[in-house]
């Protein structure tokens, strides 16, 4: 099965080419099924290789499947040999496992939420394309092949940001998004070139065997890591590059919750982990670093998500704050931790997307959550899978986000105290915002009684339930967020499933030594008072909401860059271009116009047209050529 | 047929097409078009012709060589040869004259206008076959004449300055080689014994460290305004925009290639020492090619002053990898002169598509064409994805080899030039968002569908541009060989790959 494995990416090819062509006659919904099939198909494979996998050794479960020799180059010194070739091993086909899976459902979820879109069949066609981009790059077996499917991920997300490209919005979102990400992706490159010249290979083996055996320095170590996260800031959307993320919510729904939250803004979270002994040998400061602006970021996101009043910014910046988290892990070495978060992460955080997809639906395309309340009696199914991942990301146990924040935090306490304490506040607002999103949207007065001119519904506006196919991935990621944890229960080594079985794959393992179950209460309780705040001011209204147009408006961060890209940045290319066309073209044809001066009175004998001087060379060389053609043949 | 000169009627079918097309009626344009296609298919055959008898491997030395005397006493031959690193460029010129000539529309004259386009295709072929120095000279010359006639007799309302800037400039860096090509030739007469204009014979010739400096010069500033090399670049943008299409396809995609492809074949192959002395001043116009070229792009109002401003900044990042002088970075100059080529001959097509349809280029004057037009926003998406550096398409390949191979021996150049793919985004997404986003105003309602015989013309580039992307190996292993011949010669010191020291090499 294992040798196999180059079906994963190849099923949704196949959808990605079958919809290309007959994408318009196949239609809405057919489309949507063909493709959901493929991906589908691509989950069964997985789950076929995953337990191939598990029936091995531990030793055993490193793979690489070779497809062909991609970019071979033999120079003098150095051979570059890049294979497009896909690395078999736990972490890949855990990430596979949850790519597909979620992918299949948010698949099927948009049959219902794209129904009647004029371009219904192009969506899939992109949606088909993401998700090879995605397998190849978390199944790449070196840095160039997931560099294929991180810039493929990259573009199917400005493709599908700016979807409903007609909206001035919508396509510059698609725009800011590429052109942010590519300044991760130089990163990326940078990160590629210091470990070729260090290894004379890209493939992940041999520069995992460098670092582990000391062949690779410090420095290049370094080098290589902090490169690397740059990328990952980018396609993670971690500080100072996340700005691209909120405005990724011009996209369709389905989308915000495959790619903008469960599956490629964690690619950098997952390069990261794939590469972790490299970041093992690095300088301290590199992981130190890290783990700063990851929480840094999550403490900020959370701060301006508790002020927002869109339904979906409320859960983009609530992503950008939980990659914080993942990215907090890595930095203080808790590789398996981050992972278990992606996991748990896109459970509830698709759910929660899928959610107010459904919410929107059944509002008419209203997202302001002011015009919402009340709404769980209209959508029974959509509020009570909704609160299911509420809980799980407020971290209320058993549910599957509890388990995975509360490794991460435990891992903060071992290495920085201080990061232990802004992971724990973060944790605090994200109950608190997470709260007050469900308190008005599901809880309270119905406000959308009044709105309903403006959704032009004629008579009485009513939100309605969403479709069956809409609802079942919903039923299905709910479950997912209830359990999720079990994959990686702290009791003993037998339940710590994940870590066992990442272990071969990942740099250092992790030694918890903390006093963890007072800090599982400690979290808990935390926990707990963050939701009670939110009922508190938004339910029972018994305290002010804190809103502060500075949170509203994300800490004047976007806006800054805007007006700074807008002003100088604009200005001094703007300058360039007047420099080329005045000064270098200028002296161009100033030299021009003195030769011309100085030359007025031969130009007396001269016709002073090029047109007849071209024409004379071109005769001349004729003529001389002729010459030379007969004196050579004699 | 083993005897059979092709690579003398890849020069004298065009050639002789363009003598046909000259003496035919110019009562009957659809005879003279298909003439001029024919001429041009014929060619472009010969061209996949020698691309299929191309020995891959070897030590990459000339193949396929015709070799004559011609003028003894002045030891001036009919000298063509083929290697990895004109291979390609052939087989591109080849490829791209029949499609630029069905890929555009003449308007008036059609006579001419295919004859000059003919004569043009023996001229490139000729500048990228000869190995004799006299021969390349006349050739290199002769490629003027035709684009000069056919910017300023089919080209748009600046058309009469943009030749004559062209023109005069290009003309002006040709005097320099010829003084540089007759001081070599007379030099190398002392050291060789007798007189020749034979590049392989020249090149056993050395000379004096200052002499192959200032000769080295000479050369390369005709090769610099070719390519363009900033500061070299601004009669480019006006060329290009005034040209007609087939002119702006044709400027972009092979005639700009004669001056890259002359540094690694002339200036390489003859001042090894000064490419060496000069290497940083060429790294540094490289990179500030790159940058200066996407921020001067990026302001553009025209849609074809953008894509020119474009090529400046691709034309940099060859440059850069030719002058890092390792097999990675070179190959990939050498294969970036083809990406280039057939992602800037296929943009230049859709936008003189969208000229014929609207006749404007201004941006401010196109809106939401994608609305209106999928399918053709769908090709110029892909297109742009390409010319951007995708992987999986053409374009990224060129440009990772370069880079990484310029990463070996000039570090810092690279960090900066590297910065060049964030630009690239920049300049061709927010032109495409100003053209093909949004709503489609009033003008921009009308604009039709991608037609079935521009898909056809636009379908063998686009097949290139994915295949290229997805499966190099066939074309590296037909350039490698030479570049390495090539930087062998350039006698660089090659930094050492830790693990090939290690292991022996694999």
């Amino acid at each position: 099965m294992i040798s196999a494995a180059w079906l994963i990416p190849a099923f949704p090819l196949l959808g990605f080419l079958l919809i290309l062509v007959f994408g318009r006659r196949l239609g809405d919904p057919k489309a949507g099924y063909l493709a959901s099939t493929m991906i589908g198909a691509a989950f069964v494979v997985t789950v076929g290789v995953f337990f191939d996998l598990l029936s091995k050794t531990a030793e055993q479960r490193e793979h690489i499947v070779k497809v062909w020799s991609w970019i071979p180059v033999n120079g003098l010194g150095y051979n570059l040999h890049v294979d497009l070739a896909f690395l078999v091993d736990p972490l890949s086909i855990t990430m596979c496992l949850f790519v597909t899976g979620i992918g299949t459902l948010i698949h099927l979820y948009s049959i219902g939420y794209m129904h009647g879109d004029p371009r219904f069949s192009k969506f899939f066609l992109y949606l088909n394309l993401f998700a090879l981009s995605m397998i190849v790059l978390v199944l790449g077996s070196n840095l160039l092949v997931t560099f294929l499917g991180w810039e493929g991920v990259g573009t199917c997300s400005y493709l599908l940001i700016s979807f409903w490209h007609e909206r001035e919005s919508a396509a510059t979102a698609g725009k800011k998004a590429f052109v942010t990400n590519r300044v991760g992706d130089w990163g990326f490159m940078m990160a590629m070139f210091f470990a070729f010249h260090a290894t004379g290979s890209l493939n992940y083996h041999e520069i995992i065997s460098a670092a582990t055996s000391g062949k690779m320095s410090q420095s290049t170590a370094t080098a290589i890591a902090m490169f690397l996260f740059v990328g990952a800031c980018g396609k993670s959307a971690q500080l100072p590059l996340y700005i691209w993320l909120p405005d990724a919510m011009e996209g369709p729904t389905p989308v915000s919750a495959l790619i903008h939250a469960a599956t490629m803004v964690t690619a950098g979270v997952f390069l990261l982990v794939r590469m972790s002994p490299v970041l093992d040998i690095a300088s301290h400061w590199g992981p130190t670093l890290i783990a700063y602006i990851g929480a840094a970021t999550a403490l900020f996101a959370a701060t301006i998500a508790a002020a927002q009043n869109d339904i979906k910014k409320v859960l983009a910046y609530s992503t950008v704050s939980q990659l914080g988290y993942m990215f907090l892990a890595i930095g203080s070495g808790a590789y398996t931790a981050a992972i278990f978060h992606m996991v748990t992460h896109a459970f509830f955080k698709a759910l929660l997307f899928l959610g107010s997809g459904s919410v929107i639906e059944g509002m008419h395309h209203e997202q302001d959550m002011r015009k919402m309340g009340a709404l769980r009696k209209l959508m029974p199914v959509t509020a009570i899978t909704f609160i299911i991942g509420w809980l799980a990301i407020a971290g209320v146990p058993p549910f599957a986000g509890f388990w995975s924040k509360d490794d991460i935090l435990l891992a903060a306490w071992q290495t920085n105290k201080f990061l232990w304490a802004v992971g724990l506040f973060t944790a605090l607002l994200t109950a608190y915002y997470m709260t007050r999103q469900v308190m008005m949207v599901f809880f309270g007065k119905a406000r959308w009684h009044d709105a309903h001119e403006e959704h032009g519904a004629h008579g009485d506006f009513v939100p309605h339930e969403s479709p069956k196919i809409m609802l079942l991935p919903l039923v299905a990621l709910g479950g997912l967020a209830i359990v999720g944890g079990v994959i990686n229960l702290p009791f003993s080594h037998n339940t710590e499933k994940l870590t066992t079985w990442l272990e071969p794959v990942i740099g250092r393992p992790f030694e918890s030594t903390g006093p963890k179950i007072v800090l599982a209460v400690v979290a808990v309780v935390i926990g707990l008072i963050g939701i009670a705040g939110g009922v508190l001011v938004y339910n029972r209204h018994k305290a002010p909401a804190i809103e502060p147009e500075i949170l509203a408006r994300g800490w004047y961060y976007d806006w800054a860059v805007t007006r700074f890209m807008g002003g100088p940045g604009r200005e001094s290319f703007e300058a360039t271009a007047w420099f080329d066309a005045n000064v270098i073209d200028g002296a161009v044809n100033g030299v021009a116009t003195l030769v011309r001066a100085t030359g007025g009175e031969v130009r007396k004998t001269e016709s002073g047209r090029v047109r007849t001087y071209a024409l004379g060379i071109g005769v001349g060389v004729v003529v001389l050529l002729g010459w030379f053609l007969v004196r050579g043949l004699m | 047929m083993n005897n059979f000169p092709i690579l003398t009627a890849l020069v004298l079918v065009p050639a002789a097409g363009a003598l046909v097309v000259a003496l035919m009626s110019k009562r009957h344009p659809d005879i003279v078009k298909l003439a001029g296609v024919g001429f041009s298919v014929v060619t472009g055959a010969l061209s996949i012709w020698v691309l299929g008898k191309f020995h891959t491997g070897g030590d990459g030395s000339f193949q396929l060589v015709s070799q004559h005397s011609w003028i003894k006493q002045w030891g001036i031959g009919w000298h063509l040869g083929i290697d990895g690193i004109s291979l390609f460029l052939v087989v591109l010129t080849g490829i791209l004259f029949p499609i630029a000539l069905l890929g555009s529309d003449s308007h008036h004259d059609i006579k001419p206008y295919t004859a000059w386009i003919l004569l043009l295709e023996a001229g490139v072929m000729g500048s990228f076959l000869s190995l004799d120095l006299f021969l390349f000279f006349v050739f290199f010359e002769i490629v003027l004449v035709p684009m000069y006639f056919l910017i300023g007799g089919w080209g748009y309302d600046k058309r009469v300055y943009a030749a004559l800037k062209f023109f005069i400039y290009t003309m002006l860096g040709s005097a320099f080689m010829l003084v540089g090509i007759l001081t070599t030739v007379f030099l190398a007469k002392a050291q060789l014994g007798h007189i020749t204009f034979d590049l392989v014979e020249l090149q056993k010739a050395s000379f004096a460290v200052s002499t192959g400096r200032w000769l080295f010069l000479a050369f390369a500033i005709a090769f610099a305004v070719k390519v363009p090399i900033f500061p070299f670049h601004t009669w480019l943008p006006d060329a290009h925009t005034q040209a007609p299409t087939a002119g702006s396809v044709l400027l972009a995609g092979v005639m700009l290639k004669l001056g890259t492809y002359g540094l690694l074949r002339f200036s390489f192959g003859l001042f090894p020492e000064a490419t060496r002395y000069f290497r940083p001043l060429f790294l540094t116009l490289g990179v500030i090619g790159i940058l200066y070229g996407a921020i001067v792009a990026t302001m553009q109002k025209d849609l074809k002053r953008v894509v020119a401003y474009s090529s400046v900044a691709h034309m940099g990042f060859i440059v850069l990898g030719a002058f890092a002088f390792t097999g990675q970075a070179v190959s990939g100059s050498v294969l970036q002169m083809i990406n280039h080529g057939v992602s800037t001959g296929a943009l230049f097509l859709l936008v003189g598509m969208i000229s014929e349809r609207r006749h404007t280029r201004e941006i401010s004057q196109l809106k939401g064409l994608q609305s209106v037009a999928p399918i053709f926003a769908g090709v110029f998406t892909l297109v742009m994805l390409s010319s951007i550096g995708v992987p999986g398409l053409n374009g990224f390949v060129g440009e990772f080899m370069i880079l990484i191979g310029t990463f070996l021996t000039a570090r810092w150049w690279t960090v900066v030039a590297a910065a060049g793919v964030i630009l690239a985004a920049l300049y061709l997404l927010w032109a495409y968002q100003r053209v093909f986003h949004g709503q489609p105003d009033e003008a921009n309602k009308t604009f039709s569908e991608l037609k079935l015989k521009e898909a056809l013309v636009l379908a063998p580039l686009l097949g290139i541009i994915v295949f290229t992307g997805v499966y190099p190996k066939p074309m590296l292993d037909r350039i490698q060989p030479a570049v390495n011949k090539l930087v062998q010669h350039v006698d660089y010191p090659q930094p050492q790959s830790p693990i090939a020291a290690a292991e022996g090499g694999q």
